[in-house]
């Protein structure tokens, strides 16, 4: 094949879902020529499982995503068709908003704002080589049909299109997802520069035509009437569209499954890669739970121009006879025609250990790598790589310091702290329960931790960021009203307080004193508050959340102080831990594997023990 | 590793008599000791570098021990930290009761080489004992490791695990439900969750009460010494008491008739019971009777039976080894430096631990130190006081579970949602792994896919 040269470009991006499309807006916002390739540009910003955006924790990093200027959270909001607030009973570090997505018209909605973004061009192509100079810095990338461009940076965004295969029961083909091509030659190309591959496995269910469900046997599940934006730009919002349904297996399900579990491909060896233990197959769920009756099986709509059902839960890699009879078995799916095979699809992946915080590659300058290439799962965990990766490949290229986020600013810092630093042997899924600051780290606040450093990296208007300073502003004021304002034991307040099912007063008190009562709040004690100024809604949630919880925040800010100290403690760069006397072989050969740049970060990895650092702390010192 | 906290240990080699001192460095030292200190001056308020002279006392306000207390202000310490040395009284009891209330108060258990650690690290010490200082470090926490795994064995480690579990196992489902919202599992109890809590802070506490070993260094262990009438029970207290690595105290009790002894054998503390009557009269049974001999014996922890070497056994004898059948017993054949009566090596023979003595000679007094260590599982009780180190850490990482477990059960109180006890029930899960070495987190998450079915 002739190649030739098709231009230079200062980044590329290799890959157009979620991870590919935020990369390659930061890159070119930041003012790096940009260029994102994608195997079929028609299945840009895909979802080719779930279509629903966000979800627990998956929540919090969207509006993390949006507070670093971000993309997924707007297009979330633009063509959301019902919003919910999961956990709204709970405690606020646990909240998280999640949407049914339009699925084409997200798709074309970021598409569009891909085309229209300067310093950005989109290719459809596929990226067969990258090229490496003798420091092992980027080179080029090479597409399948013999175009070669100039770039000093590459991200590699590739989901599960390297090395795709998709498996039904005992049949397997090469493919991409959704039916889309493979990338089949790159893996090899990476695999030969020394890259650390693995190979992992995930699934998608099937789908089904609405037309043939029969939805009154089913329970209805409507969205929120008060609906909360993703973006802290939205200000016009939609409303719901449409509705979700639940229903049941039930016990012929579980015979089907089970008489039929020797054909499944996860059963008899067929499937190698490694699958995320939060998303099993159905059949898996039926033979690890045993005792359990019934699984919950959610039917949800894909889009508003289409009736095209996603069969949430019953994700499965058994035969396509078996799928059917198993969907026909659920209470309203009776009759219902399957419209695209449920399958598992495996992919190739590499060790994310090998990789900075910023992403870039530690032994190879300028390549970069984010979402499921890096062997995280999920589009709102691909979204926070892509975005961190576009924005460490734009300030490189342009001379400026590495942009990290470390685990006690926000679950986007977490999630790279635990797959850098610790590593992951199935696809890692963001949790609430994978960060230790959770109560610090809501989504209600993600603008207030994250909006400054969004603006400082350029990636924020000096409008929004005004209007951030301005909402802070009131925030703080309230904050201190309230801690000010003395509530006396008027016949009044005592009548409000019994009301409310509270201790009535017998001496003067603090505003705060009284929201903290756990059956009291902010918004409840307003009659009593005389001096109380008109805030909107979002002001008086954070005024809330902060006063009431103000003893555990503490806490947690005592927390993260120390976590802090430790991770200020930084470890040279090219420190020979070979020639440490006094540290454990085991602990030598992971830290030289993978070289923490702090103190914090080696006290994280497995195998290295508190001996272990303290031999360490002195040999730094 | 954590260079906020405020450490201590005693600095002193244990068991070797004169004055024990318990050292601290940190921040936090000096209003730490000032917490536990009864002088003239709160130690907040005096000069750097002076000596006072006071009480320590417990949270609760009881006398500990009498002390003289050094405080030196940063940055002219050998730690460059504030350091405040505590010179107790020489007993080994009273250096660990002054050590353990400083840890109840917030210093932490300081690790093998830490003090030197730190100067290290403040820049006190310079670079050739470096390796000194590595060394160090290495072959405290390796042994230290080997010990605690080993040592903590059996019935106290088992407890700690499965309070450990449980709490464990509540996370994941309180974490399942919060991460999971839309899966159909199981609803969380929260009024189960609550007892569990309280259940929780109970066995905690118990543990800290009763677990044998910590009881025993805290306490000593309950010993009825019994024979017939002169025997020789009142010369063996008498021999054991008047060692000079030994310290005598005398403890009033809550009645005139029960009157507690130490007695101090290496570093074991023997706390001997009713030695009033032993003392007044030589004669135990006759004295108080076999109903009461019964009762403490049944009490007892230990029960040392002294038999004459001369004398054939009497119905004493008889009734006494009836009594003590299902105790932990040892027989002490006194007066064995002359010839042993044949009939009570025979009826010595019943018994499992027997040792010829002689209070006179002072003969068998090492193999009853020994034999003793032997029974309550103490193993060798090393003079750089390893075992105290393995114990108090143990305890330390019980008091702090205890406090997170405590700290968990008010935000419920205060009406809480329990998912706003994370902190403290993860910290309390992480005191107890400190243990075991495990971590939390990834545990929790272990524990959310082994046990309840979510995905999509």
């Amino acid at each position: 094949m002739e190649i030739y040269d098709a231009g230079s470009y200062d980044v590329a991006v290799v890959g157009g879902g979620h991870a590919g499309c935020e990369a390659a807006f930061a890159s070119a916002r930041l003012g790096s020529s940009t260029i994102m390739f994608a195997i079929n540009l028609d299945t840009v910003a895909n979802l080719p499982c779930n279509p629903c955006i966000g979800g627990t924790a998956k929540g919090h990093l969207v509006r993390e995503i949006d507070a670093l200027g971000g993309e997924m959270g707007k297009v979330a909001d633009a063509t959301f068709i019902q919003s919910r607030v999961l956990n709204k009973g709970k405690g606020p570090a646990v909240y998280s908003l999640r949407v049914q997505s339009d699925r084409r018209a997200y798709q074309q909605e970021m598409k569009h704002r891909l085309e229209k973004c300067e310093n950005l061009d989109i290719k459809q192509a596929e990226i067969t080589h990258i090229e490496f100079n003798e420091d092992n810095s980027v080179k080029s990338v090479i597409t399948n049909i013999g175009a070669r461009y100039s770039v000093k940076a590459v991200i590699i965004a590739t989901g599960t299109f390297l090395k795709g295969k998709v498996i039904v029961g005992d049949v397997a083909y090469s493919s991409g997802p959704d039916g889309v091509f493979p990338a089949d030659s790159l893996s090899d190309c990476l695999k030969e520069k020394g890259l650390p591959l693995m190979r992992f496995k995930t699934g998608t269910p099937a789908r089904i035509n609405a037309n043939t469900v029969d939805f009154s046997k089913m329970e209805v599940q409507t969205g929120d009437e008060e609906i909360t934006p993703f973006s802290f730009e939205t200000e016009k919002l939609g409303e719901n569209k449409v509705n979700c349904y639940l229903t049941y297996t039930n016990a012929e399900t579980h015979k089907i499954i089970l008489d039929n579990l020797h054909r499944s491909p996860l059963y008899s060896g067929k499937i190698e890669g490694i699958g995320p233990r939060y998303c099993p197959s159905i059949e898996d769920k039926v033979v690890r739970f045993k005792d359990k009756e019934r699984h919950q099986i959610f039917v949800e709509p894909m889009g508003l121009t289409t009736d095209e059902m996603y069969i949430q839960g019953f994700s499965t890699s058994l035969p396509e006879d078996v799928q059917i009879k198993m969907i026909h078995s659920l209470p309203g799916l009776e009759n219902a025609k399957m419209m695209r095979t449920a399958y598992a699809i495996e992919y190739d992946c590499v060790d994310a250990t090998a990789l900075k915080a910023t992403l870039e590659f530690k032994d190879y300058p300028g390549l970069y790598g984010a979402g499921q290439f890096n062997g995280t799962s999920g589009y709102e965990e691909a979204a926070a790589q892509g975005l961190v990766a576009g924005i460490n490949a734009a300030r490189k290229i342009s001379g400026k310091s590495d942009f990290t986020l470390d685990r006690s600013q926000c679950y986007i810092g977490t999630l790279i702290d635990d797959i850098t630093v610790k590593g992951t042997n199935e696809p890692y899924r963001m949790m609430t329960s994978r960060s230790e600051y959770r109560l610090l780290l809501r989504q209600d606040n993600a603008d207030l931790r994250l909006t400054p450093l969004g603006y400082e990296i350029g990636l924020i208007s000096e409008e929004r960021y005004n209007r951030f300073l301005e909402k802070k502003r009131l925030i703080e004021e309230e904050i201190d009203r309230v801690e000010h304002t003395n509530i006396g034991p008027s016949e009044e307040t005592n009548n409000l307080l019994s009301s409310l099912g509270s201790t009535p007063l017998k001496t003067g008190v603090k505003l705060s004193e009284l929201i903290k009562r756990p059956e009291l709040d902010y918004e409840v004690l307003c009659p009593i508050d005389k001096n109380r100024p008109e805030l909107d809604k979002y002001i008086k949630e954070q005024v809330h959340i902060q006063i009431k919880y103000d003893g555990y925040i503490k806490k947690q800010i005592e927390q993260v102080e120390k976590f802090k100290k430790l991770e200020d403690k930084l470890i040279p760069e090219g420190i020979d831990y070979q020639s440490i006397k006094g540290l454990r072989l085991e602990a030598r050969q992971k830290l030289d594997k993978i070289r923490p740049v702090s103190i914090g970060q080696a006290s994280r990895i497995s195998g290295v023990s508190p001996a272990d650092i303290g031999v360490l702390l002195i040999s730094i010192q | 590793m954590n260079f906020d906290s405020t450490i201590a240990a005693i600095s002193t080699p244990l068991g070797t008599g004169g004055i024990a001192i318990v050292r601290m460095s940190g921040d936090k030292s000096i209003e730490i000791a000032d917490k536990l200190f009864r002088g003239k001056k709160s130690l907040l308020d005096v000069k750097s570098h002076t000596i006072h002279y006071g009480n320590i006392v417990s949270l609760d306000g009881a006398v500990i021990d009498e002390v003289m207390v050094s405080v030196m202000r940063a940055p002219n310490t050998y730690t460059k930290e504030d350091v405040v040395e505590i010179n107790c009284h020489g007993s080994v009891y009273g250096a660990r009761r002054v050590l353990e209330e400083l840890i109840k108060s917030g210093a932490s258990l300081a690790e093998g080489g830490e003090f030197t650690k730190r100067a290290f690290l403040n820049g006190r010490i310079d670079l050739t004992k470096v390796e000194a200082v590595i060394d160090i470090i290495n072959s405290k926490t390796s042994s230290a490791h080997t010990l605690g795994v080993n040592q903590l064995g059996g019935v106290l480690s088992h407890k700690i695990n499965e309070i450990r579990e449980n709490l464990l196992s509540l996370t994941s489902h309180l974490q399942a439900l919060l991460d999971f919202p839309e899966e159909g599992l199981e609803p969380f109890g929260e009024d189960e969750y609550y007892d569990i809590l309280k259940n929780t802070e109970k066995n905690i506490s118990q543990l800290i009460e009763t677990s044998d070993k910590g009881r025993i260094i805290r306490d000593g262990i309950e010993t009825v010494i019994c024979g017939k009438p002169n025997v020789g029970k009142s010369s063996l207290l008498n021999l054991l008491s008047g060692t000079d690595r030994a310290i005598v105290t005398e403890i009033e009790g809550t009645t005139r008739d029960s009157i507690e002894e130490y007695v101090y054998m290496d570093d074991v503390a023997l706390k001997v019971i009713d030695t009033a009557g032993i003392r007044e009269t030589g004669d135990t049974v006759e004295k108080i009777g076999v109903e009461k001999s019964k009762k403490l014996i049944e009490g007892a922890s230990l029960v040392i039976f002294i038999l004459d070497a001369l004398t054939p056994p009497d119905e004493n004898d008889i009734l006494i080894g009836d009594l003590v059948s299902d105790k932990k017993t040892i027989v002490l054949i006194n007066k064995s430096e002359k010839d042993i009566n044949p009939d009570t090596k025979k009826f010595s023979e019943k018994f499992e631990n027997v040792i010829e003595f002689s209070v006179k000679e002072e003969k068998g007094v090492r193999e009853l130190g020994d034999k003793i260590k032997e029974l309550f599982e103490l193993g060798e009780l090393e003079s750089d006081n390893t075992e105290a180190i393995i114990n108090m850490r143990h305890k330390e990482a019980l008091f702090k579970a205890q406090k997170a477990v405590m700290g968990a059960i008010e935000t419920l109180d205060m009406g809480m949602s329990p998912d706003m006890t994370f902190i403290d029930v993860e910290n309390a899960i992480s005191h107890l792994g400190e243990i075991t070495g495990l971590t939390v987190s990834e545990e929790i998450v272990d524990g959310i896919f082994h046990k309840f079915c979510v995905g999509k």
